[in-house]
């Protein structure tokens, strides 16, 4: 089930640094939320603060406030592992578990949640999950095969059946395309347009297009320097950012006039 | 790119006098090894031909050496079931759970542990271990005397089988712990952060990413430790009280020898047709330890394709 997301105030902290500061945005539920921006201005950093990844890091801290349909992920009697398991998570490079098999892989997120599925629903499930991800007609001859033996698109859509197989309520891919080619990013953007019935959907691309292509808004990030932090500079609906943006440093960006 | 048309790869100097040094080190060491089987062989040939009744001990070479070969094995093993556990919990509390001073110090200790002399185990297996097992060894006879293992008469030293193992475990700890120390460190932070993020706790990301990731390095460490222990001479002479034939009674003090020990302890007063089956003995060893690196290379090897090595 789609939830909203809210961030007020939010600053993220490396140990001293402050890489991020004060983030206010409102994630839309059943859309895509693509934020852009160049390198380093924090845009995996906020990302990895919506699920809690952040915090994993040693001396990583987080100031403020983000609340997903009325529960404040950061309150005190909040638990980072049900808010992981709640916020599902794509990484840049595909990271499918080397030791299992393409089915465990699926299952692994399943098996944390509920000890004792039954055999029949598991696999159901991961059927499901498979072919929710476009995957399941490439690779149901040969579940029982290590995950790492697929091709680097393959592996990075199984990433996504194993995340969407626990049914969370809002999925975070960072650069989840900028590894594959353009065929398998043509796939996985496809593949978000499905999901987003289904999930609230933010992105992190350096791929203007594809911001444009599958995304309801866009949060633009920016950084005044070097050791400054980043801060969104511009939230609106993807149309008007890529039109007419209230900011000339977006403006600057998207058309490349940047730095 | 254009190919040249040379026949003949161009090999610069450097890469040439390296190359001839690490062939020339892989065929010593293939050498060593030879020199070292024909030795044994060659040594080993008058007992393995001579008449039965003048191996000691008067029933033959295959008599005489079974029970060594058990109580090696037993030995061994019993060290290696104490250790391996113990060394896989150190090795993750100090890579995934200490705080880094601690781990730091912790690590330190254990390594430590892998300098002291094998005399000074054995002295303080006998001296100070074996006494303080004894009241432990009773509890076992009294209360879990129907499982073979323990079935007694509990030695009155404390110098038995399980003691033996406990020292050897304790050998072994810190080299099994060592290596999977730096297997459970080098987990890929991908993996780590792929567990954590399916809403892990730690404890099951280390189920889902570090062990699998770490285990066919615990295998190796484990297989080096059971080299050691299988070989280990003095401690096993000091701490060990022989005299029976092969029993799985842990705790009594009728105990096989191992190979090691035995020919430590009966090669001063031996001579002669003695000394051959010594050696016959070493060779059996030899040929065990070979067998277990084989099977532990076996294992890595057959779980290589899932170990994320190659990605
Ligand atoms: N583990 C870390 N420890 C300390 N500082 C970090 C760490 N990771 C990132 N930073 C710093 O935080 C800032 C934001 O980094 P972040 O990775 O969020 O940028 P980004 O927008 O995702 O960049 P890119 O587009 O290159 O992925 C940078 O200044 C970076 O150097
Ligand atoms: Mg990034």
């Amino acid at each position: 089930m789609a939830k909203r997301i809210d961030v007020s105030d939010l600053n993220v902290y490396y140990g001293s640094f402050l890489a991020v500061e004060g983030v206010t945005v409102s994630i839309e539920p059943r859309s895509v939320t693509a934020l852009i921006g160049p390198s380093g201005c924090g845009k995996s950093t906020f990302l990895r603060s919506i699920n809690r990844m952040h915090e994993v890091l040693p001396g990583a801290r987080v100031e403020g406030k983000i609340v997903m349909d009325g529960q404040d992920l950061y309150g005190p009697d909040s638990d980072p592992v049900d808010v992981r398991r709640q916020i599902g998570m794509v990484f840049q490079r595909p990271n499918p578990f080397p030791t299992m098999s393409i089915y465990d892989n699926v299952a692994a997120g399943l098996r944390l949640n509920n000890k004792k599925m039954k055999k029949g629903d598991l696999d159901d499930l991961v059927e499901r999950s498979l072919r929710g991800a476009n995957l399941w007609n490439e690779v149901k001859d040969r579940l029982g095969r290590p995950g790492s033996s697929l091709s680097g698109g393959q592996q990075q859509r199984l990433c996504i059946a194993r995340a969407i197989a626990v049914e969370p309520d809002v999925l975070l891919m960072d650069e989840p395309a900028s590894a594959l080619d353009p065929i398998s990013t043509l796939a996985i953007e496809d593949l978000m347009t499905e999901l987003k019935e289904r999930f609230t959907i933010v992105i992190v691309t350096h791929n203007m297009q594809q911001a444009a292509r599958v995304s309801e808004s866009t949060g633009f990030f920016n950084l005044s320097g070097v050791g400054q932090p980043g801060r969104l500079i511009e939230f609106n609906p993807t149309e008007k950012i890529f039109s007419n943006p209230d900011e000339k440093a977006t403006e600057d960006y998207i058309s490349g006039r940047f730095g | 790119m254009t190919s040249t048309s040379s026949s003949r790869p161009v090999l610069r100097r450097g890469d040439r006098v390296f190359a001839g040094t690490a062939k020339g080190a892989g065929i010593l060491i293939m050498l060593i090894l030879a020199g070292v089987t024909v030795f044994l062989v060659v040594e080993a040939a008058p007992a393995l031909t001579a008449p039965a009744e003048d191996i000691p001990g008067g029933d033959g070479l295959a008599s005489y050496i079974a029970p060594l070969l058990f109580g090696t094995l037993l030995a061994a093993v019993i060290a290696l079931a104490l250790a391996t556990p113990l060394a896989v919990a150190i090795a993750l509390f100090i890579t995934q759970y200490a705080p880094r001073r601690l781990a730091q110090g912790l690590g330190y200790v254990v390594d430590l542990l892998a300098a002291i002399p094998s005399i000074v185990y054995g002295f303080w297996g006998v001296f100070w271990l074996a006494p303080k097992m004894v009241p432990f060894y009773r509890w076992l006879e009294d209360n879990l005397g129907f499982i073979p293992l323990f079935a007694g008469p509990t030695s009155a030293t404390g110098r038995t089988m399980l003691t033996a193992g406990l020292v050897l475990a304790i050998m072994i700890l810190p080299i099994i712990s060592a290596i999977a120390r730096e297997v459970f460190r080098q987990t890929p932070t991908l993996h780590r952060e792929a567990a954590l993020a399916l809403g892990a706790t730690r404890w099951e990301m280390i189920r889902m990413a570090v062990l699998p990731y770490g285990s066919s390095g615990v295998i190796g460490g484990a297989m080096l430790g059971l080299g050691r222990a299988l070989g280990e001479t003095m401690a096993i002479a000091l701490v060990l009280s022989v005299s029976g034939g092969i029993t799985f009674n842990l705790i009594s003090s009728g105990n096989p020898s191992t190979i090691a020990a035995n020919v430590a302890l009966q090669f001063p007063e031996s001579s002669g047709i003695d000394v051959n089956t010594l050696i016959a003995s070493g060779l059996v060893l030899f040929v065990i330890t070979f067998a277990v690196n084989m099977g532990a290379r076996a294992i890595v090897n057959r779980r290589a394709e899932f170990s994320g090595a190659g990605s």
